[in-house]
């Protein structure tokens, strides 16, 4: 192995930069002549404008414009899109109400845009922002999706509040199953709502060369080719030659930066309308209020069972709360990113699933780590653990049992499972957990008047989104391959343009390491490239863990063509026949003798171009490629956790954490148990703190760290991490995703360890220490009886 | 934030004269609860008055069966310093309890009980211990400090300028913590100075910090969690918000008492 090659666990280039504090994010860009932005946000979850009065505003020091949904209608900007059309059981397509970016006659969450203000600093944009005096006609509001039905409607275009009444499935099989069922397990649960909360808030710098007629937007964005086609063909700020779109570094985005938001559209927008560039960097508050939030279900599923314990069927009827608009990729996430999913690690002839996607007064819903996957993984994971306990089989045999063994294998629900080794990564799961230890750990734990539990979660996921042509059937707007080009300098060092983007995944370095790995040069001689529209020609940004599987896959095709153009070269200089021509380790040489020519010699002879003809080969080293997959990676694992619970308190202290997970081919394998790490974070942060909680009016409680509840350190055991590894067969290099897998698998792990030291199942999310004692007060006697 | 004139008196005299003389002043301290508010506009004072530079307010002094701590005095200094560990551990344990670093190397005993913050750790301690504010006019019991809801009796521009703490033969903090913001969900600290028993308790009450009788009569009888175990705490009147409601709040604090008890007895 090369030392900077695949597999090697080298530190991540970018460090260096971010931790010296040398990093160029957003706010750190600053235009000459630059004005900021303040928005003027609803503080009514509902309501009617009557009126706009901004005349005070405009006479207040600093101000140089007050701009409100008028002024965008005037230039025509267009509203904010869902780019995935999702069609309802009887075939019409989804009720989309209009999002525009400042809004137009009526405001529908606490937070919604109204106005914008612009002044010549940021605390003049804020004070004059609050002088904007809106009259308001406030509106009943509805925040349960529950009980959206009869509410007051949010958008006209959808009357009883449903976006789509979707399925998917075959619901006659599947209740055909039930009827044949020995024992059928039903669970109601709350994938509760969370707040993305990444470290860097939203902030955009919206810039406009009279002298070109051009803009330019820096941005937070994980995928700024995306943004720039959307405020290109749909919102119609400028088309795309004329509008170039930066995401420099980028403090986290889970999901929440994917999305193309008012603030960041308004601000290119109004650079142009006042002449000047434009800035606006969220506060914490702002983020919590405005930025599309996750999760959010309210379900019902059942399993049926055999009377021997094999899996017949699974149903499940998911209503999904949307928000007030629809977000970007909003649509998708709880229909093709959650049903799909929704077979799990098992072999079941049957599942039907159905989701109701509701309008509610309430910040919109998109994907965040995992979008979907942990919805359905929680799903599947609560009903397999409860179905074993009430049949009273042995958790981890009644999974084996049940697990898929023969691969491929197309469940009812779209997904072809093509590689996996399930029973081992539960085996290698159990002995690294010491699972045979855990009855003599319960035992000291109940001496000391502690309940201890343990909950699995053997989790799947579809990573790698995806091969265009399929989600172009399933209704995506766009598709979803990847794009990469390798720049050879005459010196042998080389760039590496990606429509990947990096906001913390380090594909500065893993990058790198693929380019170290083929070509046989050190990483530094690598520099990777991205987040850039006039740099990189096209891409489809990071999401997904798809730049793994599909972003370096289009750097390997692009490789491979450089090699094959090296080889022309050295052919030339070396005077031999191209078919005798090899590369190994950095060198091109001539089969069967010791003539060769290192990378980089072969490189300065593209460039100088001394040994053949312009007719004969082109001068010059520099090769691009696009790839599409040809299917989704299915990344797999078991999770354990082992907590105890104090029964005076009800807090859960995790104990022990075991992730054993098949990525497939590792790059850096120090990078990948960090994702590991923060996604089980994100995991326990969702099952035992974390929850956005809206009141009855649509004020959003939890608007602060000082209630929101974001894990800490302390509140985490050190991992125990180990791998299986079976190699995607779908790409070159074999690489299924890691970024979200943590995220996706503990959730259900914590809940079952949770339910298993209770002995009940009746435990929300966020299992808080006030939920646990609560589900303690409902059994006093099992309580006596520990 | 709004603008604010800002001032920087390096006297107590120069800090009262200003408080006098300029119209809707605050004392700026700590900053960790002021600054906050006024970032989002809760509220809005014309001028800050910065006791940051005032040298009459520092120093941590062991006198007698007393300790006396300046009013700037940072919790990172309680949590550390020697004599307190020595003297009053529970004083030094709870300063460890609030916040994080950063909160505790800013945020000052003074800010803290002027602000009298329900959920803050200090009342808990200063009523148990039988302290007496001390300010640039008077000395008042903790007793008739705390009274009400981010409320005492400080007047308008009266400086505190230090605590002073009886030392106790036995005495514990417990803290239960609110898993955001960590301030206390439920507080609980116990002191035992001769036959004088107190159990003050904080996070809890609707009208802020306030005491436990029948807990301190079961005490006295014999100061053992033995004592209180089957004691309850009623839920009247207690807060209820996201994280605890008034029920869960009565047991937290039903617990923390006999943890605090548990530690204190065994000093
Ligand atoms: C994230 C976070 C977590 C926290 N967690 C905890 C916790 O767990 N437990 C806890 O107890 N506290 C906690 N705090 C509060 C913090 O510890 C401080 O005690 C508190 O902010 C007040 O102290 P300060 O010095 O910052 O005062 P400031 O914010 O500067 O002032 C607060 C108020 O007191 C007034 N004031 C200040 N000094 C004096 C004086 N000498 N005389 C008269 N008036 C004065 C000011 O005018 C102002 O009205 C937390 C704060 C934050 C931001």
């Amino acid at each position: 192995m090369n030392a900077t090659g695949i597999g090697a666990a080298v530190r991540r280039k970018e460090d260096q930069r971010f931790i010296t504090g040398k990093g160029q994010y957003t706010d750190d860009v600053n235009r000459a002549g630059q004005a900021y932005a303040a928005f003027v946000r609803s503080p009514h979850a509902h309501a009617e404008i009557r009126g706009i009065d901004t005349s005070a505003a405009l006479a207040m020091p600093g101000v140089i414009a007050v701009l409100t949904g008028a002024d965008l209608a005037a230039d025509k900007i267009g509203g904010l899109i869902c780019g995935w059309m999702i069609h309802s059981k009887d075939g019409s397509p989804m009720k989309a109400g209009a999002h525009p970016a400042l809004a137009q006659g009526k405001v529908r969450y606490v937070g919604d845009h109204v106005a914008v203000v612009i002044a010549e600093t940021a605390l003049q944009a804020r004070d004059a922002a609050e002088a904007v005096s809106v009259d308001y006609n406030v509106l009943p509001a509805v925040v349960d999706p529950a009980k959206v039905k009869g509410a007051t409607a949010v958008h006209d275009v959808a009357p009883d509040n449903t976006v789509f009444s979707w399925q998917l499935g075959d619901k006659a099989g599947t209740d055909a199953a039930f009827a044949s069922a020995a024992h059928v397990t039903r669970l109601d649960f709350i994938n509760n709502r969370l707040v993305p909360n990444a470290i860097e808030p939203r902030a955009a710098v919206g810039d406009y060369d009279a002298g070109t007629d051009s803009f330019t937007l820096y941005t937070t964005s994980q995928n700024p080719h995306v943004a720039r086609l959307v405020l290109s063909a749909f919102i119609g700020i400028a088309p795309e030659n004329k509008l170039r779109v930066i995401a420099p570094d980028v403090g986290g985005g889970f999901g929440s930066k994917i999305f193309i938001y008012a603030e960041e559209t308004v601000c290119v927008w109004a650079a142009k309308r006042v002449g000047r560039p434009v800035k606006w960097t969220a506060d914490r508050t702002e983020a919590f209020l405005a930025d599309a939030h996750g999760r959010d279900h309210v379900t019902r599923a059942e399993l049926a069972l055999d009377a021997k314990g094999k899996m017949l069927g699974l149903r499940v009827h998911t209503i999904a709360n949307l928000g007030a608009y629809l977000s970007t990729f909003s649509s998708s996430v709880p229909t093709y990113l959650y049903a799909p999913l929704l077979s799990g690690q098992y072999d079941i002839p049957a599942i039907y699933a159905e989701v109701d996607g509701v309008y509610t007064n309430t910040a919109p819903v998109d994907a965040y780590r995992g979008a979907g996957r942990p919805e359905a993984t929680f799903v599947v994971e609560r009903l397999v653990e409860v179905a074993a306990r009430e049949i009273g089989s042995d958790p981890v045999a009644f999974r084996k049992k049940n697990f898929v063994s023969k691969f491929p294998h197309q469940t009812p629900v779209i997904m072809n499972y093509d590689v996996g080794n399930y029973p081992a990564a539960m085996d290698k799961a159990l002995e690294l957990a010491d699972y045979k230890g855990f009855a003599r750990r319960k035992r000291e734990s109940a001496k000391a008047g502690k309940l201890r539990g343990l909950g699995f979660s053997a989790y799947i996921e579809a990573c790698g989104i995806a091969p265009s042509q399929a989600v172009g059937s399933l209704g995506a707007g766009v598709g979803l391959w990847e794009s990469a080009e390798v720049r050879v300098n005459p010196t042998g060092s080389v760039e590496v343009l990606t429509g990947s983007h990096s906001h913390g995944q380090g594909h500065e370095t893993t990058f790198a390491q693929l380019v170290s790995d083929r070509l046989g040069i050190g990483i530094d001689q690598v520099s990777v490239v991205h987040g850039d529209t006039d740099k990189v020609q096209f891409g489809m940004g990071t999401y997904g863990s798809r730049s793994g599987a599909v972003g370096m896959s289009a750097i390997v095709k692009a490789l491979d063509k450089v090699i094959a153009k090296g080889r022309k070269v050295a052919a030339y200089v070396l005077e031999a026949a191209e078919s005798d021509i090899e590369f190994k380790d950095g060198r091109f040489t001539v089969a069967g003798t010791d003539k060769g020519l290192a990378f980089g010699e072969v490189a300065l002879q593209a460039y100088i171009a001394h040994k053949f003809s312009g007719q004969e080969l082109e001068p010059g080293l520099k090769e691009g490629a696009f790839y599409d997959p040809t299917n989704f990676t299915f990344p797999a694992g078991v999770h354990i956790c082992e907590l105890e619970i104090d029964p005076d308190t009800g807090v859960a202290r995790i104990d022990r954490w075991t992730a054993v997970d098949d990525f497939g081919t590792v790059i850096n394998p120090m990078i990948v148990e960090g994702q590991v790490h923060g996604g089980i974070a994100q995991g326990v942060g969702q099952a035992l703190l974390e929850g956005a909680h809206y009141d009855d009016e649509g004020q959003l409680v939890t608007a602060s760290f000082m209630d929101y509840a974001m894990p800490r350190a302390g509140d985490l055991p050190s991992y125990t991490v180990g791998m299986t590894v079976t190699p995607c067969p779908s790409n070159p290099l074999g690489i299924k995703g890691c970024g979200e897998a943590g995220a996706i698998a503990a959730p259900p792990a914590v809940i079952n360890a949770i339910t298993d030291a209770l002995g009940h199942e009746h435990v929300a999310m966020p299992a808080t220490s006030q939920e646990i004692w609560r589900a303690l007060q409902r059994m006093p006697t099992q309580m006596a009886a520990e | 934030m709004y603008a604010f004139d800002y001032h920087r008196p390096d006297s107590l005299r120069k800090a009262a004269s200003l408080a006098a003389t300029v119209e809707d002043a605050k004392f700026l301290a700590g900053g960790h609860t002021l600054l906050p508010t006024m970032k989002q506009r809760l509220a809005s004072p014309s001028a800050l008055i910065d006791l940051n530079r005032v040298k009459e307010l520092a120093g941590i002094e062991l006198r007698g069966r007393t300790i006396v701590i300046g009013a700037m005095t940072r919790h990172a200094s309680v949590e550390q310093s020697p004599e307190i560990q020595q003297a009053l551990p529970a004083l030094a344990e709870l300063a460890h309890l609030i916040g994080d670093p950063q909160v505790r190397h800013r945020g000052t005993i003074g800010g803290s009980i002027a602000n009298n913050d329900p959920a803050a750790d200090y009342p808990a301690a200063c009523v148990a211990l039988g302290a007496t504010i001390v300010t640039n006019k008077r000395k008042l019991a903790a007793d008739e400090f705390f009274t009400g809801l981010f409320d005492t009796a400080l007047e308008d521009g009266e400086i505190i300028t230090k605590v002073v703490f009886p030392v106790a033969s036995r005495a514990a903090y417990a803290k239960f913590r609110n898993p955001a913001s960590r301030y206390a969900l439920a507080g609980v600290f116990v002191a035992k100075r001769g036959s004088d028993i107190r159990v003050a308790v904080t996070g809890a009450g609707e009208s802020g910090v306030f005491r436990l009788p029948e807990f301190e009569e079961a005490l006295k009888k014999r100061f053992s969690p033995k004592s209180i175990e089957g004691l309850k705490v009623s839920p009247d009147g207690l807060i209820g918000d996201i994280h605890a409601d008034p029920a869960y709040r009565a047991q937290l604090v039903a617990v923390m008492a006999r943890r605090a008890v548990a530690k204190a007895a065994a000093r």
